[in-house]
Formats: structure tokens, sequence, C-alpha cells
């Protein structure tokens, strides 16, 4: 079958294209299109009826003609050759290179999709990973085989701090080993440049392998993209023990792209226009992350999700943060306040984060250090609400203490530089530099062993 | 015509398929196409069925065979189904992961229940030859792990005499261990398992109401919104704030016989922290490994997504199945929320009309009567189970108003709201006093006095006024500051600050406080609210708020909990009457200086 073209292309709308009268096409089969001009197009079935094949072209459907519309079906699924080869290359969202360099051809072609790991087959992760940044390491740990994004707002550091986390991650005392597998979806020339070059500074480009498609390319093609980007992410990790950290940005254009495909082709909208499948559909890809038993490899996500209008309640942050281990979110006021990296501690949160660390991973205070430094932040938040209806003068010396220790924590803790790699014991004695302000009857969530190790009583803290 | 039909495919739109079959029966199995794939019927249309299929459909053509099953989607019923983990249609996954490595294959033909593996049977005594048998009758018994008895009922639905019943042996599944001649003359071959339909509830004789708490070992849900063993619980909350956790908890602590927990769409690596530490947890009730008690139905969230409709119906049968021999079941449902959007999913493939939030109109329907399958019955064969059942729903962006959650709400008994605010102030469980109910605390009342004490009613409803004041105080501080307040209402925002702290806050990770027995659940709130009342006392006499707050055994009773374990029930009485004498110290101070002043 795969060597006959048919002419027979009936409608040509929004990415998806419709043939008529071919029989028997498998149903996610992969397409090949040569359009009136001779050039290439690739694609893949998401209808197959009798008579009638629904289409869903990579490239977009632009400067199309019915009549000069040639359609292979290739008889295959969607694949992706992988080899040890890819590592150092440039390749779109359905896995051409666009680094100017040959296509991998030694390799094996694996099917994009993937199928489910057996939850029996997997181990937990616990882990930990050590990104030097404070408020993930101390607050909000990281461990391997985790997915845990970053929520943000447009004009938000995230990709800056993805790429900070790219440089610094390793496991504690060890030299960074990971490869890296950069899936980037609709992101504009000036961030894809970005990342190029802070993996080059760092000289890990070596170990990295980018799947791109920028702002201008076919929206359909990021569909592909992040399944490309994870078929190739498993293979380093469960077939040559590589320690994979997948960093995909920005996830919200991958979803505004399905409903773009999913309006054209009819489907009934759930949410703000969204299909009804877009948590399945975004879970296929998330839930790819892991450890597996008896592999040695892992896959550890960092994708990036822009808020629309910064609104962490918008179907995509939703469904994400129920499919994903935690979150990471920026805000815009500590940004405005010059804070980087800008990370909300109140609603970030680690799923992962109470097996990996600790006696064993850590340090034995650093479960109740997070916990304490959470508590008087809370308390701290309220006494800023507080402050702002009846002024920080008329707050009793309680609240006082919890305003300043709050200022003190945004400006000494969350921020640092973007350079600026701190071990999580430092990042753990800077915790109890501001924990020892408060007396110790004040901090009931860590205990007396802790109190009487690490805090500074009667020293003067600057 | 014979049972077996065959058909063909005609369409696939994902997961909903179109195929040519006539004399198709709604609700039938179907096998798809050279790969083999599982489905169901959910529509007929003239000689077309509508096909929903368990497993990926890349890769299928029009015009490959279809063939009808002839049954409906059942489970396997019998021993071996404790300790296991099933895919969303009772597939063995562990099973699976040893035949075909890390991934899920499609195409699989494999039974739920090990076939090899022999059952130590003893029938029960004096069922002769000749014997009248009833449905749900108890034929005898294997004991499938050390806690737990797998009683041998005659399945629903067979009636007549005994002909023979084994001897006590070792039988595998497929041996027949009773025949049975019923009123036609016709012999049915009884063996340890039987087969159930997922849709249909298993019947019994009639139902009960509730008698007795489920204890979770957790406070603020024993103490302050019970549920009873066979009752109906839901558990909100936007993601972060501890769903997964509460009902973790509830599955690891809570004093029911058998534990279904059902992962519905949700995290793989969930499911493998619940199969990595259960089998490293002991039972507080019975001293043994938790795992022996629990079974596992994962659909996670990348699985398809048709499947995930079907678990919970699932775990239901095989949570009734134990409810008839006569045990006390909880079933945890985490999250119907996934369900209703499988539901959603399916019901836009088919172009159905959505009404809320692109939810069909059946929604609120098929919700009721999936948690109408809870309960405490009694048993065909007079005795008494109960299916308690607790859904976790996750309400897109927290929104409590949103189709699922209201829809549950007027089902369930009891409510426990998860807020987003106590979470990210890491209150954990961070259960909203608020916004969460119980409608069986006057039964559990009876349970508390009979077994605890009788303050207990007495005590949790002035630990819930207080709090109310507290939220009511709280407003007013944040319109004008705590200036305005009175030393009174001062120390009630203190008080309510340490029933939050030393009652209500409760660390799944803390050794000694994460399962909190009843007796020590109430001796810490006998002993915050005593210190409220005492406080209230001093202050009348002049004490100032500050120095009450500040004193240093206010730090010790917040951390109390932790302190000591629910066995150490006599260092916690001894510490609190250390707490009283420290107070009654204070007050003859007190006393004797306003007597001096006047």
């Amino acid at each position: 079958m795969s060597d006959v073209e048919y002419r027979r292309a009936t409608a040509a709308q929004g990415g998806l294209l419709v043939v008529k009268g071919v029989e028997k096409v498998a149903f996610g089969d992969r397409v090949r299109i040569r359009d009136h001009q001779g050039r290439q197009r690739n694609g893949q079935v998401i209808l197959a009826a009798e008579g009638e094949t629904l289409i869903q072209v990579f490239e977009g459907t632009e400067d199309i003609d019915l009549d000069n519309t040639w359609v292979r079906f290739l008889d295959q699924s969607l694949t992706v050759t992988v080899s040890p080869g890819l590592l150092g290359r440039v390749f779109n969202g359905i896995g051409e290179p666009r680094d100017g360099r040959p296509p991998i051809v030694d390799g094996e072609a694996r099917g994009i999709n993937g199928s489910a790991i057996n939850p029996a087959a997997r181990n937990y992760p616990r882990e930990f990973i050590q990104t030097g940044i404070s408020t993930i390491d101390g607050l909000n740990s990281l461990v391997r085989g985790q997915k845990l994004p970053i929520f943000s707002g447009s004009g938000l550091p995230h990709n800056r701090l993805a790429a900070q986390i790219v440089r610094q991650a390793r496991l504690p005392g060890e030299a960074s080993n990971f490869a890296i597998v950069f899936a980037a979806m609709g992101v504009s020339y000036t961030d894809a440049r970005f990342f190029r070059e802070s993996f080059s500074d760092s000289g890990v480009l070596g170990n990295v392998v980018m799947f791109i498609n920028h702002a201008d390319d076919p929206p359909v093609e990021r569909l592909a993209l992040p399944r490309v980007a994870l078929t190739a992410a498993e293979y380093l990790a469960f077939d040559l023990d590589r320690h994979v950290l997948v960093v995909m940005t920005d996830m919200t254009h991958y979803a505004e792209a399905l409903r773009e495909v999913a309006t054209a082709k009819g489907d009934v909208p759930a949410r703000k226009g969204y299909p009804g499948y877009l948590y399945s559909d975004l879970a296929e890809i998330y839930e790819r992350s892991g450890r597996i038993r008896n592999r040695h490899g892992s896959v550890t996500m960092v994708p990036v999700v822009s808020m629309p209008s910064d609104d962490i309640t918008h179907p995509i942050p939703d469904l994400t943060g129920y499919i994903t281990e935690g979150q990471i979110v920026l805000s815009r006021e500590l940004n405005n306040q010059g804070i980087y990296p800008p990370v909300d501690i109140a609603p970030s949160l680690s799923r992962l984060m109470k097996d990996g660390i600790g006696k064993d991973d850590t340090r034995d205070d650093h479960p109740r250090v997070a916990n304490q430094l959470y508590a008087l932040y809370a308390k701290a938040q309220e006494a800023r609400n507080l402050a702002s209806i009846i002024g920080a003068e008329e707050l009793s010396a309680r609240d006082q203490r919890y305003l300043e220790f709050a200022r003190d924590f945004d400006k000494q803790f969350v921020a640092q530089g973007e350079d600026e790699n701190r071990s999580i014991i430092e990042t753990l004695n800077l915790a109890w530099e501001l924990l020892s302000r408060f007396p110790r009857e004040a901090l009931t969530r860590v205990s007396e062993t802790d109190l009487a190790h690490y805090h500074r009583s009667g020293e003067k803290v600057a | 015509m014979s049972d077996a039909r065959n058909g063909h495919i005609r369409e696939i739109n994902g997961p909903i398929l179109r195929i040519h079959m006539p004399g198709a029966r709604n609700g039938e199995q179907v096998r798809i196409g050279s790969l083999d794939i599982v489905g169901e019927i959910i529509a007929l249309e003239g000689d077309d069925a509508i096909v929903q299929a368990y497993e990926s459909t890349e890769g299928l053509r029009p015009g490959e065979e279809v063939e009808g099953l002839g049954h409906p989607l059942t489970v396997e019923l019998g021993p071996g189904l404790l300790q296991g983990i099933f895919d969303g249609v009772q597939r063995p996954l562990d099973v699976i992961a040893g035949l075909a490595g890390d991934n899920i294959p499609r195409g699989l033909r494999i039974d739920s229940l090990d076939r090899t593996r022999e059952w130590a049977f003893v029938p029960r005594e004096g069922l002769e030859p000749g014997t009248p048998i009833n449905p749900g009758e108890r034929l005898g018994a294997v004991q499938e792990t050390e806690t737990i008895e797998h009683r041998i009922l005659v399945p629903p639905g067979i009636r007549g005499e005994l002909i023979d019943l084994a001897p006590a042996g070792d039988y595998c599944l497929e041996k027949t261990i009773a025949r049975v001649r019923d009123k036609h003359g016709d012999v049915h071959k009884l063996k340890l398992f039987h087969r159930w339909p997922v849709r249909v509830p298993r019947p019994y004789t009639q139902r009960d109401h509730g008698v007795e708490p489920l204890i979770t070992g957790q406070r603020i849900l024993d103490t302050f919104f019970p549920l009873l063993k066979g009752g109906k619980g839901a558990v909100p909350g936007p993601f972060g704030a501890g769903k997964t956790m509460v009902q973790q908890q509830v599955a690891r602590w809570s004093n029911a016989d058998i534990v279904i927990y059902v992962g519905c769409g949700e995290r793989g690596n969930e499911l493998v922290d619940v199969l990595e530490s259960f089998p490293q947890l002991q039972d507080p009730n019975t001293g043994r490994g938790m795992m022996e008690r629990t079974l596992l139905v994962a659909n996670t969230s990348n699985m398809p997504v048709v499947a995930r409709e079907a678990s919970i119906y699932v775990g239901m049968t095989m949570a009734e199945y134990f409810r008839d021999q006569g045990y006390d079941v909880v079933m945890l449902a985490d999250s119907t929320s996934r369900w209703a959007e499988a539901l959603r999913e399916v019901a836009g493939r088919l172009g159905h009309m959505p009404v809320e939030e692109g939810y069909p109109a059946y929604l609120g329907s098929r919700l009721a009567a999936a948690y109408e399958r809870a309960g405490r019955v009694e048993t065909l064969d007079g005795g008494r189970g109960s299916v308690t059942l607790i859904g976790a729903v996750s309400p897109p962006g927290g929104d409590f108003s949103e189709p699922v959650t209201s829809h549950t709400k007027e089902i369930i008994g009891t409510f426990w709201a998860l807020s987003k605010e106590l979470a990210d102030a890491r209150h954990y469980p961070s259960v909203d006093w608020v916004d969460s109910f119980s409608q069986d605390v006057a039964v559990a009342a009876g349970w508390w006095a009979q077994n605890i004490s009788g303050a207990w009613v007495k005590r949790r409803t002035e630990a819930l006024a207080l709090l109310a004041r507290d939220a009511e105080l709280s407003r007013i501080v944040n319109l004008v500051g705590p200036e305005a307040l009175s030393s009174a209402q001062r120390w009630e925002l203190e008080g309510a600050s340490l029933v939050k702290e030393a009652v209500l806050q409760q660390s799944a990770l803390d050794e000694a406080d994460a399962y909190c027995s009843p007796h020590k659940q109430f001796e810490l709130l006998e002993l915050v609210m005593q210190v409220f009342d005492r406080g209230k006392e001093l202050i009348t006499l002049g004490a100032p708020v500050q120095e009450l707050a500040e004193h240093p055994v206010m730090a010790r009773i917040r951390r109390a909990k932790s302190t000591w374990r629910s066995d150490e029930s006599e260092q916690l009485a001894a510490f609190a009457s250390e707490v009283y004498q420290a107070l009654a110290g204070l007050r003859s101070e007190y006393a004797s200086s306003q007597e001096s002043a006047s």
C-alpha cells in the first residue's frame, strides 16, 4: 500500500486534510503528502472510516491545492530513529534534522506514542537532585524521575530558571551527568538562542538533544514534538542508562495547538474551548517520566507552563497540576521587586520531596525546617495583609517580627544569583540563620534536637 | 443465532469505534481486529454498534473483524484478590509486568486470578448432601492471608439442593468444590471463584443503617467530621491540597477489614508509593502487614481513558463481594473527577449534547448510582457487611461549584473539603472546618460515649464553636487591627490557634502521630479545651493574654501530639496534669493578687 499515491483529497482546513475513497487505512498511520509544488509534507491519520480518512498535516494545509495533492499511506505509525548519535543534534517536531547535518540512519525506529509504563514495573523516585536553588532544594525538592513544572507568566524569567536548573542539576557531591532533552514548542528565536548559548557556555552541548518548533513554524507539528522528544529521552534513559532531564517549553503552546486541531475536527469543547481529552492527552506526555525497576536511567521532567493572564485556574496549568508531582510557581510581584528567581513558595509544592530528603539524603532536619519556614511564611503573609490595612507601625511586636522575617526571607533565601549554585547544606544553614531570629518557643515545627543543634540563640544575626 | 457474533469495523475515532454487528447486545464485550483489543458496546444504531475500546486503537483499520463475546464486562471473584494490583478491567499488572516487561502491551488475554495456585479449602460444618442451598450461603473458607479468611459463597442466583461438597484439602480455582441441583434438575458446579458483571450491584437481603464510625486515626476526620462504616464520603480539593495524602492515610490506618484503593486516572508514582510503602506498614489494629487486607486497582492517567470509566465499577464489585462475606470494606476512589471526565470524553466523541462544562446530562445520575452502591447491608446469608465509599474529587481550579463536586455533595453524607489556603500554609491535613460537614455526628457520638468519653460531643462542639469565633474575630482584626479586641477575644484567638496546631494538624510523616487512637484524639482535645477554659478564667482574674500565650507549656502542648504515641497515654496524662498544675499555680497567684488589690 505504501507505494501507492492517491489523488483523492476532498477538503483541507485548519491543518486537516480529508481523503475519500481509500479503503482500510490504519488509524494513526503515517502519511506522506506531496503538494502541487512537489514539496513533501507529513501527516497522521486521526480518523479512519470506510471510504473516508481524516489526516492531520504537521506542516499545515496552507497553499494546498486539492486537485494536485498526492497522498501516500506509509503503513507504519509515527516513528523517530534513535541512536547514541542523537546527542548534540537539533531536530524539528517530527524528528527531522534542522542543524544542516544528515538524518540519523543507523538507529532503531521507535513509535513516538510509546505505551503506558506498567505501574507495577515502576520504581518510586527518591534520589534528591540538587539544583543549587534554595527555594527548590530547600522547600520543593526535585528527585530523579519526577515531573515538576514551572508555572509562569509572560515576561517572567522561567526560561532563565529552567536553564539554571539544567546547568546546576546534580546529585549532591557528584558532577553533573545528566543528558538533556530540550523540547521547544512555539518558542521565539530569541528564547531558542538563549537556551542554545546557555548549553554551549556551560559546555554541555554534547549532552543535549534539541527538538525545536519556532513560533512561526506550523502549530500541528507541536502535537508530535513532545512525543518525539520523550521517545528520545526514554531511549537515552532506559536503553543507554543515562539520567535524562527533559525541559519542555512551553506546554501552553502545545495545548493551544491541540485545541486548534480539535476545533477544526469538530470535537465537543469542554473548558475554554479545549477538548475534553486535554487531561488524558497531557497525561500521556507527563506520565512518561519516571524510574523503572531494573533499569539504571531515569527521566526527570521540568516542563514550563505559562499561565494565560497569570491565572493558575486556567485549564492548562490546572490540569497540569493534577498530573505532575507538584509545581514551582513564579510570582510577578516578586519579579517586580527585582527578586530572581521569583519563586512564590506558598503555592509551590513538590509531592515527591518527602522521600528524597532527610537523614540519609540531605540532612536530618531538612523536612522540619521546610515545614517551619512554610509555617512562618504563612504567618508573615497574614501580618502583611494586616499591615496593608492598619499600617506596619500598628502591628504587634510579634507581627513586626514576622514581617521582618518575610522581607529577609525574600531577599536572602529566595533571591540568588543566576550563577549562584548553593549546596543543600548552605541552603539549610541559611534557613537556620533566618529561623534563629525567633525564640525557640516560637519554632514548634522543628524538634528539640534540631533547636539544640542549629538554633543560634544568643548569637547576633546580622 | 449462536452466542458468538461477528462483525467488522466501520470507523475508528480514537477510543470510539463504529462497528457493523447485527444482533449485538448493549454492554457486550468485544474483541477487535488482528490486535485483539478489548472493548465494550455502549450504544446500538440499527445494525451498527458503538464500541469503546479499553486499549489504544492505533493501527486498527476499517474492515477488520470484531468478535462479540456474548457477555458484559465481568470480574473474577475468589481467592487471590488480596494484595493484588489490577488495571481498570481487572487484569493483574504484576503478572503482566512479569510476562511483558515494563510497558503494557495490547491484546493480552490473561486471567485475573492465578489458576495454578492451590488454596487450602475448609468446608463448612454440617453441609451434608441433600441440604438446601441458598444464594450467598457460605460453603466454606480459604485462609487467604494471615488476617483475612476468604469465605467461599454460593454465587447469587443459585439455589437448590447440595449434591456433594469437597472435603478439606488444597484446590486450585478451576476445581469443582460443590455441586448443586436446582429445582429444574440442572446441576451447577461451584468453584472457589465466580464471575460477576461489574455494572450490576450485587444483591443483599436489605439495607441496614450505620452503627459505628470508621476510625481512620486522623483527628480532623474522626473527631470533627466522622464517617460511618457503610457511609459515603467525598474529599474535594484543588491540586496540591493533599487529597491523595488524606486518601492514603485512610487506606493505611482505618479500622476496616478490607481496603480497596482505586487509582483512577492518577499518577503512576503515587501508586508505586502505595505498592512500596504498604508492605512495610503495620495495621495498628491487628499488628499485621497492611498489604494483607489491601488490593489496588490502577488506571493511571496515561492508561486508556475508557478503562478508567470501568475501574470504579470493577473496584466496587470487588468491594461488594467482600461485603457479602461479612466484612467492613473501605473503597477509596482517587479521583472521581477523572472518572467523570472519562464519561465526558466518551460522550464528547459520541456527540452527546453537553450540558454543564461539557459534561453529559446523565453525569448526576451516574454519580449517584455509583455512590449508592455503598452502604451497610444485611447479606444474603443473614450477616452484616458494609462498603464505605470515599471519593476524591478534583474540581478544576478548586471551584467547588463545578458539576462533579456539586452533584457529589448532594449524594454523600460526609464532606471533607480541602483548602488551598491551609495547604499553602502547610496546615495538613488541610481539611477546612468551615466547608466540611458530617451527617453522622449523632450516631458517632453514641460510639464515642460508649467507648471513649461522654464528653466527646460537648468538646467537639466547643472546639468547632471556637474555630467559628476565630474566623469571625479574624475578620475584625483584618479590618481594624488586633487592638480593637478585648483580652477575652484575644484569648479566643489563642485558643483557636491551639486547637489548630495541637489537635487539627497531624503530619502523615510523623511516626508518633501518623496514626492517632480515638483515646489519644480525645485526650488531646480535652487538654486543649481545658487549657482554654482555665485560661479564660485566668484572664478574668487579670492575667495578660501575652503572658499566657507565651507560657512555656504552650509550646509543649503544641508538640504533645508528636511527643507521645497512641500507646503512651499514661505519659500524656501525666503531662496534662503537669499543665493543669502550672495553670492552677498561675490561678492562685492572680487570685491572691486580685484579693490584695481589692
